[in-house]
């Protein structure tokens, strides 16, 4: 590396020099010529920071919030895919600030690793061992036995082959009707006879019902499972989510697959990764509906949100109760509330912040409110 | 078992509801039940209702039966040579009255053409899917509804002449267009309601093109020559009225030319155009707070003290002056009695109210506008004929609107005014637009209304034919002088010590929560501190114990009433509003203390 590349070694971000050093290389800049090129782009740089005592934090707040009152509160379907429809548009939006425990829609993406991810002939298999299979799915034969009233079934061997399924998952899913029925396993087929020896036939059929809608296999919380393409790419769309078992798969990519549970994903994968799905899960809101909100705005919330390792909604009881000024928290909901709490506590505002500032009629510390100027005083206190 | 209610009681059952209701109905169309009544048959709830009550909004249809409307041409010819009423046809059962109810089992045939047999009645004409103000656009089915809807609603706003005897009322908040026209296309409904006799706009020419920008975005140009031949002139009026009120113990106002003495006199100047009783007198020409009626009450409390006057018992002030913002001349002054008895003096102020720039206008189909320029004639494009329009209405505001009716007036109005006849715009069955075109260039003119034109300026021709011709146009009751309003200092609210709200009273323009997250986006903080300066006031701060001192202004010194007068007082500068927080947090038992120090 050279000379002037050490000096700006410091200076900017690892991307831009990198790629400025790269770029210098391919083009064969002399040494004057890459000075010149790291001085403009340290200057552009410079120009592009946040200068000292830009009011971040209210551009942020607005650049939220005059878009979202012309957002529609339509929400998208996925044409053409029944019964798959997440919650987006404002609803979301607030969903996603006020770091609500569980989504209403609560979805996963899920990612397939590379042999898997291509060819549809396997889909059934995984869609099957996570979202589990419909024992009806499976069957060569059911019937009811009118003399025994019992209902007898007979697996397929090469479908449960193919789904990746045995007779034990079966018996083990049979273990729900364990309370009402007596399950015993003949050669290849099953037995279910309800206990109640009076029970006539509508409870048989009944029954018949409820074995041929059986779950077997399948992971707790996921009740559909639709295959998307992507470009390419076979990705899977989940509506409940239960990350920790879906990642373990072996077919599952575990770096790409997401849930937009931002809890479950700091329970599952760490507060960073929590950190990276409110600003996925916002930026999605936003770029369905067309909005033109900078990705840095997002950044900062999320920040915000995840910054003392749990997630905090922008809630009276998140991020905003931890505000230092008593005034500032007043002037936010239940002002009661924070104002005796102050004085039981004796707590002291410094008037650090905006809100208490506009409130006393003091120069707001932002901009030009920001620098004071400081004037040497002769020994007698005179300005001199 | 079908439960039967008359007017909401139960008064029984019957076995076969449809049988029923056909019974029923009969006997109602052979007078022998009142016409009055009607039945509806509810299958959800199976229940039938029978209403005879007062206050049920009915309408007319005719009936239907077998697939044939009973009304015949038979009838029509008789009802035009008067030997057939309206109440002949309701009485015959040929036309019957239906409540809310029994439109919900009736099946209504919109015109006579699309009847068949599952019909039980038919419109009497398709236009009644209007209402009254709706169906005075002409052109309505050329239009898309939501602007029908607008365009109605701007009717409801315009100027015109609301009654004849309005020289003899006193109304509030009076608006008459000085010189109103009937519209050249018109409704049946216009000859139905003698529009003729209240008629609310004028027939203008209006050319659709942009001239120097000045009506971009809904707004109008407008010919200074169309104003000073009376285009859209109107008197605003507003009455004044005050009575003698009399009060316990035999006290009573007095209306009359107040003494000096009086508590709260006004300047000699105010009262000037009083005449001897106390009252302006008519054509006086006033501007803002001038008195109108002189009047004084006696004082609010008997036996009040007063400490700075020596006579004992002084009266108040309590005259009628001119708002504030306004002016007008005195058009009536009426002196009468009120229903107590009492002296009862009304006045009423008229101001001519002249277009000007933020005046707004609309055409009949809720293409509203604000007055953006007016150009003197001189400068307005002209045709080739010399024509100069009143108003350039600007073609941007056609195409996301699909308002065609406005587009079709133009052609309308401009074939009316030059054949010199009045066009039938009435929705359904109006004059064609293929007519309008033939009769348009009968009379010499381009089939599709456009026209050369010349910039009045420069006296170039316009590459582009212009669409110029005449169409209804109404001045809306939205002016510019009702509405203007700007404050230096003014009157403040006792308790926060801000400036009070609404414009006649005087009062600030808010900058608000969102404005003021405005300027601290910008870093404005100074600006901000500005805005925010109404109520700032002095406070003084016992350095020592964080409480508020006293101020003894006659000593000029401060004092901390717990620590003495010892302790160290500063002056602090604060909005007024926090100190009555600081005061508010006192009176709940909280002890908040102000700590000094440098900031910096």
């Amino acid at each position: 590396m050279s000379k002037i590349a050490e000096q700006y070694k410091d200076k900017l971000p690892e991307g831009l020099f990198n790629e400025l050093l790269t770029e210098g290389k391919k083009k064969k800049l002399t040494d004057k010529q890459l000075k010149k090129a790291f001085e403009k782009l340290y200057e552009k740089y410079q120009y592009a920071a946040i200068q000292p005592g830009e009011a971040i934090g209210i551009i942020t707040a607005e650049s939220f919030g005059e878009p979202s009152t012309q957002m529609t509160l339509r929400t998208f379907h996925f044409a053409g895919v029944a019964e798959m429809n997440v919650t987006l548009g404002l609803p979301r939006l607030i969903e996603i600030f006020d770091a609500r425990k569980a989504p209403s829609t609560p979805s996963m993406q899920i990612y397939l690793n590379k042999p898997y991810n291509k060819d549809e002939k396997h889909l059934e298999k995984i869609i099957g061992k996570i979202k589990g299979v419909k024992l009806g799915d499976v069957l060569a034969e059911i019937s009811i036995n009118i003399l025994r009233t019992q209902v007898e079934f007979r697996p397929n061997k090469k479908r449960m082959r193919e789904l990746g399924i045995n007779e034990d998952d079966i018996l083990k899913g049979l273990k729900d009707f364990a309370k009402v029925a007596d399950i015993t396993q003949k050669d290849s087929s099953f037995i279910v006879k309800p206990k109640n020896q009076e029970a006539g036939l509508p409870v048989v059929f009944s029954l018949k019902e409820k074995v041929k809608d059986l779950r077997v296999k399948g992971i707790k919380g996921i009740h559909e499972v639709l295959p998307k393409k992507e470009g390419k790419e076979i990705v899977l769309l989940s509506s409940g989510t239960n990350l920790a078992e879906v990642i373990i798969l072996p077919e599952v990519d575990k770096d790409r697959t997401v849930s937009n549970d931002l809890f479950e994903v700091g329970r599952v994968l760490g507060i960073e990764a929590a950190r990276q799905v409110i600003m996925g899960e916002a930026s999605h809101v936003i770029k369905e509906q067309g909005l033109p909100i900078d990705h840095r705005h997002i950044m900062l919330i999320s920040d915000l949100m995840t910054s003392s390792g749990v997630i905090k909604g922008v809630t009276r009881s998140g991020i905003t109760s931890e505000k230092e000024s008593v005034l500032a928290r007043a002037s936010f909901e239940t002002p009661i509330k924070h104002l005796i709490n102050a004085s039981l506590q004796g707590e002291i505002d410094y008037l650090n912040s905006v809100v208490e500032n506009v409130m006393l009629n003091q120069p707001v510390p932002v901009g030009t409110g920001l620098p004071g100027l400081v004037t040497k005083m002769g020994k007698d206190g005179d300005k001199k | 078992m079908t439960n039967v209610y008359l007017d909401e009681k139960y008064v029984g059952t019957v076995d076969n509801p449809t049988s029923f209701l056909k019974n029923i109905k009969e006997e109602r169309r052979k007078q022998k039940l009142p016409l009055a009544l009607n039945i509806n048959y509810d299958p959800e709830f199976n229940e039938i209702g029978i209403h005879t009550s007062t206050g049920r909004v009915r309408r007319p249809l005719i009936v239907v039966e077998n697939g044939q409307p009973l009304l015949t041409e038979d009838h029509l010819k008789k009802l035009e040579s008067n030997e057939l009423t309206w109440k002949d046809l309701v009485d015959q059962g040929i036309i019957e009255y239906l409540d809310a109810n029994e439109e919900e089992n009736a099946f209504v045939s919109l015109a006579r053409k699309y009847v068949n047999k599952e019909h039980t009645h038919l419109e009497i004409s398709p236009v009644s899917i209007l209402g009254l103000t709706t169906s005075l656009v002409p052109y309505a089915n050329f239009g898309q509804s939501s602007r029908l809807n607008r365009g109605s609603k701007t009717q409801k706003q315009s100027l015109g002449l609301y009654a004849m005897n309005y020289l003899l009322r006193l109304d509030t908040d009076i608006n008459i267009l000085q010189y109103p026209q009937r519209p050249i296309v018109g409704t049946f409904m216009h000859k139905l309601v003698n529009f003729d006799k209240h008629p609310s706009g004028q027939n203008i020419t209006i050319a659709l093109m942009s001239y120097d920008g000045y009506n971009m975005e809904d707004s109008l140009i407008i010919n200074k020559g169309s104003i000073e031949r009376g285009f859209g002139r109107s008197y605003f009026f507003r009455p004044y009225s005050v009575s003698e009120i009399r009060y316990q113990g035999g006290l009573i106002d007095e209306i009359g030319i107040p003494d000096k003495e009086v508590k709260g006199y006004r300047s000699e100047d105010d009262y000037k155009f009083l005449e001897d009783d106390g009252i302006v007198y008519p054509e006086a020409k006033l501007t803002e707070e001038d008195v109108i009626i002189g009047k004084t009450s006696p004082p609010r409390f008997l036996g009040e003290m007063e400490e700075f006057s020596i006579a004992a018992n002084t009266r108040r002030e309590s005259s009628a002056a001119v708002r504030q913002g306004e002016k007008g001349v005195i058009d009536t002054v009426l002196i009468t009695e009120n229903a107590e008895g009492n002296k009862l003096v009304q006045v009423r102020l008229r101001d001519q109210r002249i277009p000007e720039i933020g005046d707004k206008f609309s055409s009949r189909y809720g293409q509203k506008g604000v007055v953006g320029r007016i150009i003197p004639q001189a400068d307005m494009p002209f045709t080739s004929g010399g024509v100069t329009p009143d108003i350039i209405f600007s073609p941007h505001s056609i195409p996301s609107r699909m308002t065609i009716s406005h587009l079709i007036e133009v052609i309308a109005g401009k074939t009316g005014a030059l054949g010199g006849t009045l066009i039938d715009g009435t929705t359904f069955s109006a004059t064609s637009e293929k007519d309008l075109r033939k009769m348009l260039s009968k009379l010499g003119f381009r089939e599709d209304g456009t026209e050369k034109m010349y910039n009045g300026v420069t006296g170039e021709e316009f590459k582009a034919k212009i669409f110029v011709g005449n169409m209804y146009y109404l001045k809306l009751k939205y002016m510019v002088a009702n509405k203007m309003h700007a404050r230096a200092s003014g009157r403040i609210q006792l308790l926060t010590r801000q400036p009070i709200e609404g414009r006649s009273k005087g009062g600030g323009l808010r900058l608000g929560e969102m404005e003021k997250d405005c300027l601290v986006a910008h870093g404005a903080s100074l600006l901000l501190k500005e805005r925010f300066d109404s109520d700032k006031t002095i406070l003084h701060v016992c350095e020592n114990c964080g409480l508020l001192a006293v101020f003894d202004r006659i000593k000029g010194r401060a004092s901390c009433s717990k620590c003495g007068a010892s302790a160290k007082v500063s002056k602090i500068e604060i909005s007024y509003a926090f100190k009555l927080l600081l005061d508010e947090l006192k009176s709940l038992g909280i002890f908040t203390r102000i700590g000094l120090g440098s900031k910096y």
